[in-house]
């Protein structure tokens, strides 16, 4: 475990592991511990693939003090700490180039059609990593290593409402339309982050996600918007 | 009894203070592009420091005060009338019911700051009234201000008008230095890029918003740029494979995934918000010991700021 310094008031926790969903816990498990033990000092925490961001307030307390909690944290694992019930939620995706632009470059470069990147695609069932980048954005993994593709090397300046897209080994579907640096392959009509509703997102970190390829007049009729 | 809202001009968003504990679901903080001239316009009219107040970006506002308050405008260089006469900013004035103001297009910088006696009531949202335009989030319907929107906020017919030291204006310029923490992922940037990117001036692209501001320049390099996923602050340099940098500000995503070379300054975020497209930053490199003593020095000035009486007359 490495501790670097993010920012002013930030210190990332690397983990040195590969991602998985024991590993998710593990930083689950620690992100419970340090918000009961730094309580008002803590501003945000922010879990990931393999980190976790912790955001203190540096006038209520210092770097050392903050390193030290999270040092001290992570040892004292609690002893079989029960993992929350995983649900399984399936996504409509409507798969295609016009649907997801990036689908073509994806099968080209992997040597693979076009269908067999969707099959590769839609028959495994992701674990939820972590959420974030924009409300509702669930980090999804593994993606086929066939269909690894890096981050664009522009960002899109904006990427439509429900695209499903990959980046690196992670896949996930943008809920709004956004910027965006992933590989886009299809779209998803259902609506993944609700402001007024308890919970606001359908994930959480832990629950599984599995895609059902849907066509172009079923999206419409899901509510997509084309 | 509301601020009647008749030209919302450009962009105009109600930021507080800022979301904090939320970033699990990817919920970012919003809250002002410049924390400096926001935290002022509170101070003029004798308000907690987060309290809820308008930015406005670029100009082309225009009100009408439904019932007695102070107000207070301070950030860029903009042109104000109440009913037609002039009014200063960086500093408070009291307005009655019907009262109309009206602000111009900035001539410096880019946002200002519309701050009233008691700030506004506005219900909040997953803590904060800050307006994220991108989540559909905060200020009154998740958007930008709209012709015919009524901001309500409770009537103040007391209190004194005050005025900003001029040692506290500060002066927006075209180009501004940024300070750094080298962090997260700087050891892959080698020696010669760090070098490049600490001499080189960096231009602002028209790619600017809320979320980040794009800046070109000679192509700074990581090493390997497919690192996973991870949290962002705010005020990260991310620098994807195109070579050009983005700062992250205010409505920065919560995760990202391009290689980043450090965090500026929060303090020093606000300068960039006053640049334009075409404007120049350079980065300077700052230790974490000289970033927490900047930050004391700002606090300490913003819990004992230089205020002076105004003039009631314009």
């Amino acid at each position: 475990m490495k501790i670097i310094p993010a920012s002013e008031n930030a210190l990332m926790v690397y983990f040195d592991e590969e991602p998985s969903p024991a590993l998710c816990q593990t930083i689950q498990t620690l992100a419970a511990t340090l918000r009961a033990r730094l309580g008002d000092h803590l501003i945000d925490l922010v879990p990931s693939y393999a980190s976790l961001l912790v955001c203190f307030d540096p006038f209520a307390c210092d770097e050392v003090e903050v390193r030290q909690t999270i040092m001290s944290s992570s040892r004292s694992r609690p002893a079989a700490t029960p993992s929350p019930s995983s649900k399984l939620i399936e996504l409509p995706v409507w798969y295609g180039s016009d649907s997801g632009p990036d689908l073509a470059a994806l099968a080209q470069q992997s040597g693979l059609t076009e269908s067999q990147v969707i099959e590769l695609h839609h028959q495994r069932e992701y674990h939820v990593y972590c959420i974030g980048f924009a409300p509702g954005f669930a980090y999804l993994g593994e993606v086929d290593e066939r269909l690894v593709m890096p981050r664009l090397a522009t960002p899109r300046a904006q990427v439509p409402a429900g695209s499903v897209a990959i980046a690196e080994r992670q896949t996930a579907v943008y809920p709004a339309a956004s910027p965006g640096g992933w590989n886009l392959i299809g779209r998803c009509p259902t609506p993944l982050f609700d402001s007024n509703g308890n919970p606001p997102v359908p994930f959480h970190v832990g629950d599984r996600v599995k895609f059902q390829p849907i066509d172009r007049e079923e999206f419409e009729r899901l509510g997509g918007q084309l | 009894m509301s601020l009647l809202i008749t030209h919302p001009g450009i962009l105009s968003l109600l930021q507080d203070g800022g979301r904090s504990g939320y970033s699990h679901w990817g919920i970012t903080s919003g809250g002002p592009m410049d924390t400096h001239a926001f935290c002022w316009a509170n101070l003029l009219c004798e308000n907690p420091l987060g309290t809820s107040a308008i930015e406005i970006a670029v100009g082309g506002f225009s009100a009408v005060f439904q019932q007695p308050c102070r107000y207070a405008i301070t950030g860029a260089e903009v042109a104000v009338t109440v009913n037609g006469i002039e009014q200063d900013i960086w500093r408070s004035w009291s307005v009655e019911a019907g009262d109309v103001i009206k602000i111009q297009y900035a001539r410096k910088g880019v946002r200002c700051y519309l701050a009233i006696s008691g700030g506004f009531e506005v219900e909040p949202k997953f803590g904060s009234c800050s307006t994220v335009v991108r989540e559909g989030i905060g200020g009154l319907n998740g958007g930008p201000l709209r012709a015919n929107d009524e901001i309500p906020y409770l009537a103040d017919s007391e209190g004194d008008c005050l005025q900003a030291a001029a040692s506290e204006r500060p002066h927006y310029s075209r180009r501004t230095t940024l300070r750094l923490l080298p962090g997260y992922q700087n050891s892959l940037f080698s020696r010669e890029q760090q070098t490049r990117f600490f001499s080189s001036e960096f231009t602002v692209t028209g790619q600017c918003d809320r979320m980040g501001y794009r800046l070109s320049g000679p192509g700074i390099h990581a090493d390997h740029s497919g690192i996973l996923s991870e949290g962002i602050c705010l005020g990260s340099v991310q620098v994807p494979p195109d070579g050009d940098p983005i700062v992250m500000m205010a409505d920065h995503q919560t995760i990202g995934g391009y290689p980043k070379i450090g965090t500026v300054l929060s303090m020093d975020l606000g300068r960039l918000a006053q640049l334009k497209q075409g404007d120049t930053v350079n980065f300077a490199a700052i230790t974490r010991q000289d970033a927490l003593k900047a930050l004391s020095m700002m606090r300490e000035r913003l819990q004992n700021p230089q205020l002076l009486l105004a003039d009631e007359t314009p």
